[in-house]
């Protein structure tokens, strides 16, 4: 039976955007205010998930043509590369840096390192998730 | 102003238990995810008159994660009992 699930596909193509911000919105905020990178991930994956229930995997395999388990070795590199480059400075593995910078359309802004650790987590979290679902959910 | 705000999280959590009636005897599966769904959003609602309580601006991400959740969690049971199958390989066939 062939099933016509238009308001769910219609209410997914608004609801996918508002919880992608979100989580935008979640990894950076992760400094001052609860959050980070790990929740931040977990609500892409959410997102993607959301995508993948209302539409079937092939589709959603061509909008995001990523290889996710790439993904988790990107993450697994920023972090790694954060840690490390502290080394070149002669300072302890792991010291973060930060410093006040004036950006053209944020003006003021603090810029921290630890965000590209978070980048690296938030990479590593989605990568991984959504290989488990693909890997579990796939099968016919 | 207090004494308003322990009423209603006092009301909130007798509704819940009231639904969780309807958990543990309810006839059919729809009737439980429908609960599930009810119960999400009163959750909702008590961390809000929580946050109110503990005069803290922090679980409004709470209340939006919640809120995701529950419908993504409603959304993929309900498609459960409709097709069997929760996420298809290819839908048109």
């Amino acid at each position: 039976m062939k099933t016509n699930d238009v308001i769910l596909q219609t209410g997914t193509k608004v609801v996918f955007f508002i919880i992608f911000l979100f989580s935008i919105h979640i990894f950076f905020a992760g400094h001052f205010a609860p959050g980070g990178g790990f929740v931040g991930g977990l609500l892409t994956t959410a997102a993607i998930v959301l995508l993948l229930l209302a539409f079937d995997l092939k589709t959603v395999q061509k909008a995001l043509p990523f290889n996710f388990m790439i993904v988790v070795a990107i993450g697994l590199l920023l972090a790694l590369g954060t840690a490390a480059g502290s080394i070149i400075f002669n300072v302890p593995f792991f010291t973060h840096a930060f410093g006040d910078f004036y950006l053209p359309l944020f003006g003021e802004s603090a810029l921290h390192t630890a965000m590209i650790f978070d980048a690296g987590v938030y990479l590593v979290v989605v990568g991984s998730t959504i290989t488990m679902i693909q890997t579990i959910g796939g099968d016919s | 102003m207090m004494t308003f705000i322990w009423v209603s999280l006092l009301i909130v959590i007798l509704s819940m238990l009231g639904v969780l009636y309807r958990i543990f005897r309810g006839p059919s599966t729809p009737d439980r995810l429908i609960a599930l769904d009810v119960i999400g959003v009163m959750f909702i609602s008590a961390t809000a008159l929580v946050s109110i309580l503990f005069h803290t601006a922090f679980f409004f991400e709470v209340i939006l994660l919640l809120a995701v959740l529950s419908f993504i969690g409603t959304v993929s049971f309900s498609k459960f009992i409709e097709k069997g199958e929760i996420i298809e390989r290819d839908r048109n066939r």
